[in-house]
């Protein structure tokens, strides 16, 4: 069970929550310029790393609100929590 | 190989079981070989058992960093369907399903394969319609369904809640889906596969790929490297590791799904039943547990544990079901890593690494598909080229928008 600190709510559990998915990822454009391979890439590949994920997150049954969390997909411990668009936290081993 | 037989079994009784051969060798991994399978599971041991017998490849290893049949092929809840919409699919999934029906007798391993139907419930009109859609594609695509009235289902599974939460208003049968024992779908493809001179490699974890101007040419192991210029990978839930290994990327996000059992009862319940309101399923094993499993953990991970949230739903889902089963105490509960793709249907062929080729993207249902996966894969090995069946599961259909989307056509839980 995760526990997870919201920015606005302060810690609660698993839950009220739902993963929206890795996070970072910038969509390419101008449309017109972007070949079908990228539009892949952006849309359906994922990085998916057994190890530190930088990922979104929704207080869904809380403030409704997104931020962004870094979790280790193998233990499941949370080692940074930040806002939507703030930058990368530095990776950790 | 000694052949298994009742007169085997005699002999071996009268002379107190000590004279069974071990069922494949322990083998240890040559400088090269023609073609190398890495996984261990039911899907890897299906390829290297089909380049064998049907491809005529002999000197072919397979690579398992654990033991083989202890991942997924080991932790699933050994349901075999083929209820999917798309023709595609159905194709493919009842060409498993008619190798399974004559597996055990191919193996000369009894893989208990048990044709007990499956059944899907509907709890509303939305749900029958669904129903009803899916019985018209199943039955267009050629694969036997029955459709009756909640009356008849209640009549034709003993014991299911008569006034539950989610009211039970009609079911789909596919009166040809069951069980099987998922061990001894590893086990039997093992000693298959080895009788035939494949290398079965255990405690060998793939570090690293030797890839020259786009090309595979061996594999790095913990136990060495291996030459080979043809390899199948088929890891299911690490796919995204392997692929990092080999400098690319895949449509896939790897989760934990659930898994529960029960201690052993009397038979209760003969059938297999799913409910979509809760997600959760459920049938009874030869020796009498509940094997039952729910929806996903919905956030990627590769803790083969799960977490609370999932467990708590699963059996709320199972007691909505069957109150009566509220009493029954559970043995174990464990996950296994699934490798989801946006469509639910299986990446099968070329990877952007020549020679390196793909087994990967079954989500929460690789068992039923592990004959046809293994059969496709090996064609593709030996060949080159994609087998007709697995033609349209390329990895290129993210790039040119063919998707064959199960998740949304077959309710697909996630």
């Amino acid at each position: 069970m995760l526990l997870i600190d919201c920015p606005w709510c302060g810690p609660r559990s698993e839950h009220e929550f739902r993963c929206g998915g890795e996070s970072h990822i910038a969509r390419p454009g101008p449309p017109e310029n972007v070949a079908d391979g990228e539009w892949a890439d952006y849309l359906f590949y994922r990085t998916n790393p057994k190890g530190e994920h930088l990922e979104r997150w929704l207080h869904r049954f809380g403030c409704g609100r997104w931020f962004n969390i870094a979790r280790n997909t193998v233990d499941h411990r949370i080692t940074a929590i930040y806002g939507m668009t703030d930058p990368k936290p530095e990776p950790r081993a | 190989m000694t052949r298994y037989s009742a007169w085997s079994l005699l002999r071996a009784g009268l002379s107190g079981q000590k004279n069974w051969a071990p069922a494949w060798r322990d083998a240890s991994p040559k400088a090269g070989y023609d073609a190398v399978v890495i996984g261990g599971g039911g899907h890897g041991l299906a390829t290297a058992y089909y380049l064998a017998r049907v491809h005529g490849l002999r000197n072919v290893a397979l690579l398992e960093r654990g033991w083989i049949g202890g991942g997924n092929t080991g932790r699933n809840t050994t349901v075999i369907r083929s209820n999917y919409f798309f023709p595609e699919s159905t194709r493919f999934y009842d060409f498993a399903l008619g190798l399974y029906e004559g597996l055990s007798s191919e193996l000369n391993y009894n893989i208990m394969f048990s044709r007990r139907g499956m059944w899907m419930l509907a709890h509303d009109r939305h749900g029958v319609e669904m129903l009803r859609r899916s019985a018209n594609a199943m039955l267009r695509n050629g694969a036997a369904v029955e459709m009756h009235d909640g009356e008849e289902v209640r009549r034709r599974i003993p014991g299911l809640n008569p006034d539950p939460r989610f009211p039970v208003i009609a079911g789909l049968l596919q009166p040809r889906g069951g069980t099987a024992r998922h061990d001894a779908v590893a086990w039997g493809y093992a000693r298959g596969a080895d009788a035939l001179g494949v290398d079965i490699i255990q405690n060998c974890e793939v570090l690293g790929f030797d890839i020259a101007g786009g090309r595979v040419r061996g594999v790095k192991t913990s136990r060495g490297d291996i030459a080979c210029d043809r390899i199948g990978m088929a890891v299911a839930g690490h796919s995204s590791v392997m692929a990092q290994l080999a400098g690319f990327r895949l449509p896939i996000t790897s989760y934990a799904l659930q898994a529960f059992v029960s201690e052993p009862m009397k038979p209760v319940l003969d059938t297999i039943v799913l409910a979509p309101a809760t997600g959760v399923y459920v049938s009874q094993s030869d020796k009498g547990e509940l094997v039952f499993g729910g929806a996903l953990d919905l956030f990627p991970s590769y803790a083969q544990r799960g977490s609370l949230p999932a467990l708590e739903q699963a059996v709320a889902g199972l007691i909505d079901m069957f109150p009566q089963f509220s009493r029954v105490r559970m043995l174990r509960q464990w996950a296994g890593i699934v490798d989801v793709v946006h469509d639910s249907t299986p990446i099968l062929g070329e990877s952007p690494v020549d020679g390196l080729y793909l087994n990967c993207g079954w989500g929460t249902g690789g068992f039923k598909a592990i004959p046809a996966g293994g059969y496709c894969l090996a064609h593709q090995i030996a060949t080159g080229t994609p087998h007709p069946l697995a033609a349209a599961f390329s990895l290129d259909r993210f790039r040119t928008g063919a998707l064959i989307d199960e998740a949304a056509a077959s309710g697909i839980a996630h």
